[in-house]
This record gives C-alpha cells, structure tokens and sequence, in this order.
C-alpha cells in the first residue's frame, strides 16, 4: 500500500443533471449570524461581524490563521457559546442544533474501524440502524468503491480525506461546516477534491474556512475575506460562474487581485 | 534470533553463576551451584509444582479482579463528575500506603487461605490499570468529541445513552493502547502481591516454600522456587503482551528509534 498506482481515480464532481448519493439531505436552509464581540478571556478577537449563509450555496471564510476564522465556525456549531448581543438564526425559524455536519482538517477517521465503519459511524453514536447501501454509493461517488473493509492506516491522506467527506456528506445535515477540509493534502489532490467537493456539496448550506484563496475562488459562491487589524469581514465576493472555476480565467484574475489585496491589509506583524 | 539471543544471555549468567560458586567455594546454603538447584527442582517437583498452582491461582485471579476493579473505576472516574472529585483523591490517597503493611491485616481478616493474597493482589493491580485506563479516557482527541457530539444532536437519545455509545465507539477504543499498557505494568508486578501474602501467612504457595526452605537453610530448594516463580511471571508477562498486540492490531507502534528495520 501507499504506491501512487494503488491510488483509486478521484471523480471529477457528479455532472449537474445526475443524481447522486450525496443529493439527499435535508431541507434547505439560510443561516445568519451576527457576532457582537467575540473574545476569548482578555484576548479580543474580532466585533460586529455579521455572516450570512446562503441556501445552496458554499460560502468560503478566507482569511490568514489567527484571524479567528474557526472561533465563527464553532460559533456556528455550538463548540462555542454564542457570546451576548449576538444572534444565530436559520432561515425557517427552527433550531440550527441537530442539522449540522462538520468536516475537520484532519480526517478524524477511527484507526481501529474499517472505512465503511467510519462513514457510518454517526448512525450508531445515536443509536440508529446504520444505512449501509447509501454509505456504499457514497463510497462511490468519491471514488472509494472497493475499499469498504480497507482500515485507514492503509490509505493515503487524500483517500483519507474522501472518506471524511463521505461521512460528512453521510450526516444528512442542511448545513455543513468545512475547516481548512483540504490544507493538509498536496497540491494535485487538493485541487481533485476541491472538484469533487463542489459537485457533492450541491443543494447543501456550506461554510467553507479555508486560507487558499485559489480554493475560495474555485470552489466559493460566496467569499468574505476576514483580515485587518481590528479584524473586520470584507463585502460578499461573488465570482461569476459555475463551480468549479478555472483559477486561470480572465474574470477570475480580477477576483483574485481583489482578494490579494484584502489580505494584503492585513498588516498583521505577529505571523 | 530473538530465541537465541535469550539463550546466550541466560546461558552466559548460569556460567558467571556456576564460576562464582567454584572460584570462591561458597557453601550450598549461600550459594548453590547451578547443578544442585536443577537437582532441588527435579527431587522437589511434586512439592514445587503444588505450591506453584496456589501462586498462580492468586495472581491470576487478583489481575483479574484488580483488572476489572480498576477498568470499571477508571470509567466511572471518567464519565462521572462526583466519582472523579471525591472517590478519585482517596484512591490517590491509598497508594502511599505501603501494601506490605497491610499485608498482615487481610491475613488477620482473611485468615490463611487464598483470599488475603488474592486482595493483595488487586490492590497492587489496581492502580496502574485505572491510571493507565483514565489517561487514556482523557486523551480523546477533542476534535473527535466535538464531531461526536455534533452527530449526536441530531439523534433523539437520552443523554446517558449518548454517553454510553461515545464511549463505546469513541473513548473507550481511543484508550486501549493506554490500558494496555496499564495491564502491561500490572502483570509485571502482579507476583509481588502473591508472594507478600504468603510470606505473612500462608499454608501453601511458592512465598510459602520459600520462607519454610530458607529457614531449614534449603537454599537450593529456594533457588529452584524462584526460578519457577520467575519463569511464572516472565511467561504471564508474554502471554499478556502477545494477546494485548493481537487485541490491537491498529495500535501504531513504530518500534525503537535505534533499530534500523522494524521487527514485528
């Protein structure tokens, strides 16, 4: 194991028209979020944030590391109390609570269980008889089909990282919660799954925290850039076109130029 | 090889043995020679072999007990806030007590059978069990406790049941290879209980033997003892490790830094 010809291809993203595993989640929903002061003990970090999710759509957090970016998504998942003054609201009114699935830089696979265990492991932390079929055609649908009984300690880390995002996409979740999913992976592979991730994540409320503006640009409907000193969210960037972009595009320079300089200003000293 | 290398090592110090006891001609109740205490063993075997059944019966079954005390008790302390603030400290509390000191008073409670040295046992088994056990529970990554708890918000369980499935299928995996090493440590040193019970009191047992050769100035039939009795627990300590490797095949292990192939 852990020769490069062993590696099974990386779908390139389900076509648009086709339906696929990963199509079947829960109902839609918009998130908004509003941050009054966010800080931790003494240290503040950022104030009067406001953050809106799309139904649909992947939003992506850019942003420098320190910045705070994963404080909002905890924030968001509920690692972290909502701090006073601020609000959290889903679009229908209901609890975000219980519809959420997360996605970690790290693969958090289960060493000891095969893949299929790990992508079905959420049924059984709650008690629910596991639906084995639609982990299989999930499998699938990353490229995995054959590597049911495999452990992961035989897997590469980008096959790693599509079994976390099978059993991201398993949860059936409305909202889903991405940090820095792909940072850890080498350049060819990162940009595989960005495609394989866009193409899976459709019809799903996505946060996407990443600090690669080429991933914000290929795979984000939406891009706020979260930098400054007081840190400070910058407007919705809406980049044209259907994900995944060609980072080589002409419209997409222009983006990209805007996103370099809001991360430019940063000016932060201490990294 | 590593069968040969036990060989030349155990061989060598039965040689460095054997010279000692003829190059200083020590009298056999100081020091027998090698010969003279395989001959004990062999003229002994009958009385040997059962005394060495009561001794393994007491370890075995104080690192069962001691085992099963200190696994239950590490979860306890770990899921349950009230255990951990005011039993926990009392366990603490109870290992600066020497069990040699105590070893009297079970023999006084439990009279001179089996029962004192197999609680001697377990107390000496505990402790390293349940530190090993909740060091482990501890070290749960926190990324997965949080990826846990966010899956299970969308169950509709009790809270005890959801804590009951995050261990079974979270925490409590994550902390074998720490219990593992807990039991490691016990089984080493599981013999010591035993034989401390019955050098107290005892109507049998290889502490027994022992104590009654030394005092008829026997020294071979105490040298051939030991022996057994450390063949005993080098063998339990194999066996203990073997099955805990099998047990956890994922368990990484990448060896010694000083070796320059991995030996399985």
């Amino acid at each position: 194991m852990g020769s490069d010809s062993q590696t099974p291809p990386i779908p390139t993203g389900s076509s648009p028209y086709q339906e696929t595993a990963a199509s079947k989640s829960g109902t839609g929903v918009a998130v908004d979020l509003y941050l009054d002061r966010l800080s931790f003990g003494e240290t503040f970090i950022v104030g009067d944030l406001h953050l809106a999710l799309q139904q649909g759509r992947i939003t992506c957090l850019l942003g420098p590391s320190g910045v705070g970016k994963s404080s909002i998504l905890k924030i968001l998942a509920g690692f972290i109390p909502l701090p006073a003054k601020s609000h959290l609201r889903a679009s229908d009114g209901a609890e975000l609570a219980g519809r959420l699935s997360y996605m970690d830089q790290n693969d958090l696979l289960l060493p000891w269980a095969n893949v299929l265990e790990n992508v079905v492991i959420g049924a059984r932390l709650r008690g629910e008889p596991p639906d084995v079929s639609r982990a299989r055609a999930l499998l699938q649908d990353v490229g995995l089909a054959g590597y049911e009984t495999a452990r992961p300690v035989q897997l590469s880390g980008g096959m790693k990282q599509r079994v976390a995002l099978a059993r991201t996409l398993m949860e059936e979740g409305a909202v889903v919660l991405m940090d820095e999913p792909f940072s850890a992976l080498d350049a060819i592979t990162k940009y595989r799954l960005q495609d394989l991730a866009a193409g899976l994540l459709k019809d799903r409320t996505v946060l996407l925290i990443t600090h690669d503006p080429m991933e914000a640009l290929r795979i984000g409907h939406v891009i706020h850039v979260l930098s400054g000193d007081p840190v400070t969210l910058s407007p919705a960037l809406r980049p044209e076109g259907a994900i995944p972009r060609d980072p080589a595009a002409d419209d997409l320079r222009h983006h990209y130029s805007k996103v370099m300089e809001s991360l430019a200003l940063s000016g932060r000293t201490d990294i | 090889m590593k069968a040969i290398r036990i060989l030349i090592t155990l061989g060598g110090l039965i040689l460095i043995w054997d010279l000692i006891t003829r190059l200083l001609g020590l009298p056999k109740f100081i020091l027998p020679a090698p010969l003279l205490v395989l001959e004990a063993l062999i003229h002994h075997m009958g009385l040997i072999a059962h005394h060495s059944l009561t001794t393994a019966l007491e370890i075995l079954l104080g690192l069962l007990f001691g085992g099963l005390f200190g696994m239950i008790s590490a979860l306890l302390i770990s899921a349950y806030a009230p255990v951990r603030q005011w039993v926990f400290p009392l366990l603490i509390g109870s290992q600066a007590i020497p069990v040699f000191a105590i070893a009297p008073l079970l023999v006084l409670w439990l009279g001179y059978g089996i029962a004192p040295k197999v609680v001697m046992g377990m107390i000496i088994i505990y402790f390293p069990v349940t530190v090993g056990f909740l060091d482990g529970l501890n070290r749960t990554p926190p990324a997965w406790r949080d990826l846990a708890r966010l899956m299970q918000q969308s169950g509709q369980r009790s809270r005890f049941q959801n804590l009951y499935r995050l261990y079974r299928h979270v925490k409590i995996p994550f902390a074998l290879p720490s219990l593992a090493s807990g039991i490691r440590v016990a089984t080493a040193i599981a013999p010591i209980g035993a034989v401390v019970g019955e050098w107290v009191g005892a109507s049998s047992g290889l502490g027994y033997l022992m104590l009654h050769a030394n005092a008829r100035v026997q020294t071979d039939l105490m040298f051939a003892s030991l022996l057994v009795l450390s063949l005993m627990a080098v063998s339990l300590y194999f066996l203990v490790d073997y099955a805990l490797r099998r047990a956890l095949p994922w368990q990484p292990d990448t060896g010694h830094d000083d070796s320059s192939q991995r030996s399985l």
